[in-house]
């Protein structure tokens, strides 16, 4: 196997235990956001797996590549991928969502390492993350940054403020995915406040453009690693949302439905 | 803007002081940035911008980013110093404050300019008399209204040096030094500015000088007034205000902010709970009519006249 083959067969080794801990998590809790958290798995597995540089046991180098997740309540994804990636040992996850646990509904940098920042209400990670870019393109730092929103998360206008910052500054430093699972929690994005075309709103804003298919390791894997264009990127992955397990899939009450006995048997059953 | 008299003789607008110590700070440490909001020459940025052309960072009208890209430059190892006009860096970006900056403690330090009823005509869209409640409640949040500047120029140098999130709260009203010998800027303690043993002000930013003019009329009447300059508002001396509480027979808080929730409301929440003395609130009661900074002043009390009157009014109420 080429080495590019054995990146993408570790990347889908890694999204797929990344899935079944994730279930288990929201399953013990009784709380979470699974939906969101399978359709983003398969991006951010690529990105820990396949793309970014990073130390777990020094989470704070200053040369790190940053990850911010914008859609802070998928803490599904965001906790499995770093429990893998090494940042904290798997026990941990055993704690999610329970009485001070450091692994809070949303995620809390003071209390995780790897976390990079506080996220939750929507809109904030990606002006953080340009925050992060600008540092970065002022003092000369190779590291790249990397944000993931939701797309419903884009009807929040502080995107676009940021949104235009990064694309006047050509922060080529910086890549922004969007999970475009078309489902916001109450509905679809397009019957609740029209998102399309995403794609050319982001060029329009001097971003550099591209679309992928979101559970596609090896599509997002060549889209991350792209040569630097002298503009910010922006990657529009289309996803599903609940991906993998089938009575979740494209149904906006999985955002945050938990699963009973059943259920919980069922997806572990279809996720091998 | 609002159209404000020259600073008369003895007067200085702290703005100066504020751009003076941050560009000697920024000159010797470039990890110091600042961020605004086109709010370069309000800001009084213009001299660093000039110096530090990359450490500028303008992202224009758009304050949600401004204070997001805070947060993200302090994680990329710079020391930011967001400034904005106090009411809309306040009030536009609560959450990404609450959010971005002190719950995810970034060490970031957010610059309220001409705040209060700097913007006296341009009413209460640009007033920023909401801040201190907004603020306060965060408790990791260190909260600073400089008196004058000496004062000014002391908090920002603090500020770069302290680790963690500080709101600071400046003006560009013209105020005089504070008359007090050998000052050190102690954050987090009151300062005393004037001794007395029958009521205690507790001032803070432009109205401390304004608190010991009122203490000056009270002692030609025979009454001793303490005058306290509480420019940290959070976290509080609380020591100082029970000590108050327990050696003077009443309290007068005096803030050029709503008299609710802000240094008053913080006397009040820390009395009544622990030594019940009369307060008395000086300050603005909420949205308050057009009219130029000095107008506001006079016609809400923040006088010498209209503070001794609320020193009167709470000894009339406290115990003999």
């Amino acid at each position: 196997m080429s080495l590019q083959n054995d990146t993408v067969a570790r990347i889908k080794e890694k999204a797929l235990w990344m899935r079944r801990r994730a279930f288990k998590m929201v399953y013990d809790a009784q709380l979470g956001h699974p939906g969101g958290d399978f359709s983003a798995t398969d991006i951010i597995a690529t990105l820990y797996f396949g793309v970014m540089n990073y130390d777990a046991a020094k989470p704070n180098l200053p040369g790190r590549d940053r990850f911010i997740m914008s859609k802070g309540h998928a803490t599904g994804a965001l906790y499995t991928v770093l429990c893998a990636a090494g940042y904290f040992p798997e026990d941990w996850l055993a704690t999610y969502m329970q009485p001070r646990s450091m692994l809070n509904g949303h995620p809390n940098r003071n209390y995780l390492p790897g976390v990079e920042t506080n996220t939750g209400p929507l809109g904030h990670g990606l002006p953080v993350a340009t925050g992060i870019a600008i540092a970065g393109q002022i003092t000369g730092a190779s590291y790249r940054t990397f944000v993931l929103t939701g797309d419903g998360e884009m009807q929040e206008g502080s995107n676009w403020e940021a949104a235009m910052t990064a694309g006047n500054r050509k922060l080529e430093n910086l890549t922004w995915i969007v999970d475009r699972n078309r489902l916001q929690q109450g509905a679809g994005t397009e019957e609740t406040n029209g998102l399309d075309p995403l794609d050319k709103k982001f060029e329009a804003f001097g971003w550099d453009v591209s679309m992928v298919d979101g559970h596609d390791a090896e599509a997002l894997l060549a889209a991350l690693s792209a040569a630097p264009t002298g503009k910010p990127r922006a990657i529009i992955a289309n996803t599903t949302k609940g991906k993998g397990v089938s009575f979740m899939e494209n149904k906006a009450s999985w955002h945050h439905g938990v699963p009973n006995d059943d259920q919980f048997a069922t997806a572990m059953k279809e996720l091998i | 803007m609002s159209a404000h008299a020259p600073a008369a003789q003895g007067l200085s607008d702290c703005r100066e002081a504020w751009v003076k110590a941050l560009e000697a700070l920024a000159q010797d440490d470039d990890r110091i940035v600042a961020v605004v909001n086109d709010s370069v020459g309000s800001s009084k940025l213009g001299g660093f911008q000039k110096k530090f052309p990359d450490r500028l960072i303008n992202v224009g009208i758009a304050e949600q980013c401004m204070v997001g890209v805070g947060a993200g430059l302090a994680n990329g190892g710079r020391i930011p110093f967001v400034s904005a006009a106090g009411c809309f860096l306040t009030g536009r970006s609560l959450e990404q404050v609450k959010a971005d900056i002190v719950y995810a403690n970034f060490n970031v330090k957010l610059v309220g300019q001409s705040s209060g009823v700097a913007y006296g005509e341009l009413g209460p869209t640009h007033h920023s008399i909401e801040d201190f409640a907004w603020l306060r409640l965060f408790n990791t949040l260190t909260v600073i209204a400089p008196s004058d500047a000496w004062e000014t120029a002391e908090a920002v140098k603090w500020a770069a040096t302290h680790e963690g999130p500080v709101y600071l709260r400046l003006s560009r009203m013209a105020v005089p030094e504070l008359d007090v010998p050998n000052r050190v800027f102690r954050v987090g303690q009151a300062e005393l500015v004037r001794k007395g043993g029958d009521v205690t002000i507790v001032a803070c930013g432009t109205t401390v000088h304004l608190a010991v003019a009122a203490a000056e009329a009270l002692q030609a009447e025979g009454i001793g007034a303490r005058v306290l300059n509480m420019a940290t508002i959070n976290p509080l001396d609380e020591a100082a205000i029970l000590a108050a509480a327990d050696e003077t027979r009443a309290i007068v808080t005096v803030e050029e902010a709503s008299i609710r929730g802000g240094l008053g409301g913080a006397v009040a929440e820390l009395t009544a709970a622990n030594r019940p003395v009369p307060v008395e609130r000086v300050g603005f009661p909420g949205f308050v009519p057009t009219g130029s900074v000095e107008w506001l002043f006079n016609e809400f009390g923040l006088s010498a006249a209209g503070i001794a009157a609320a020193a009167h009014r709470a000894l009339k109420r406290a115990k003999a």
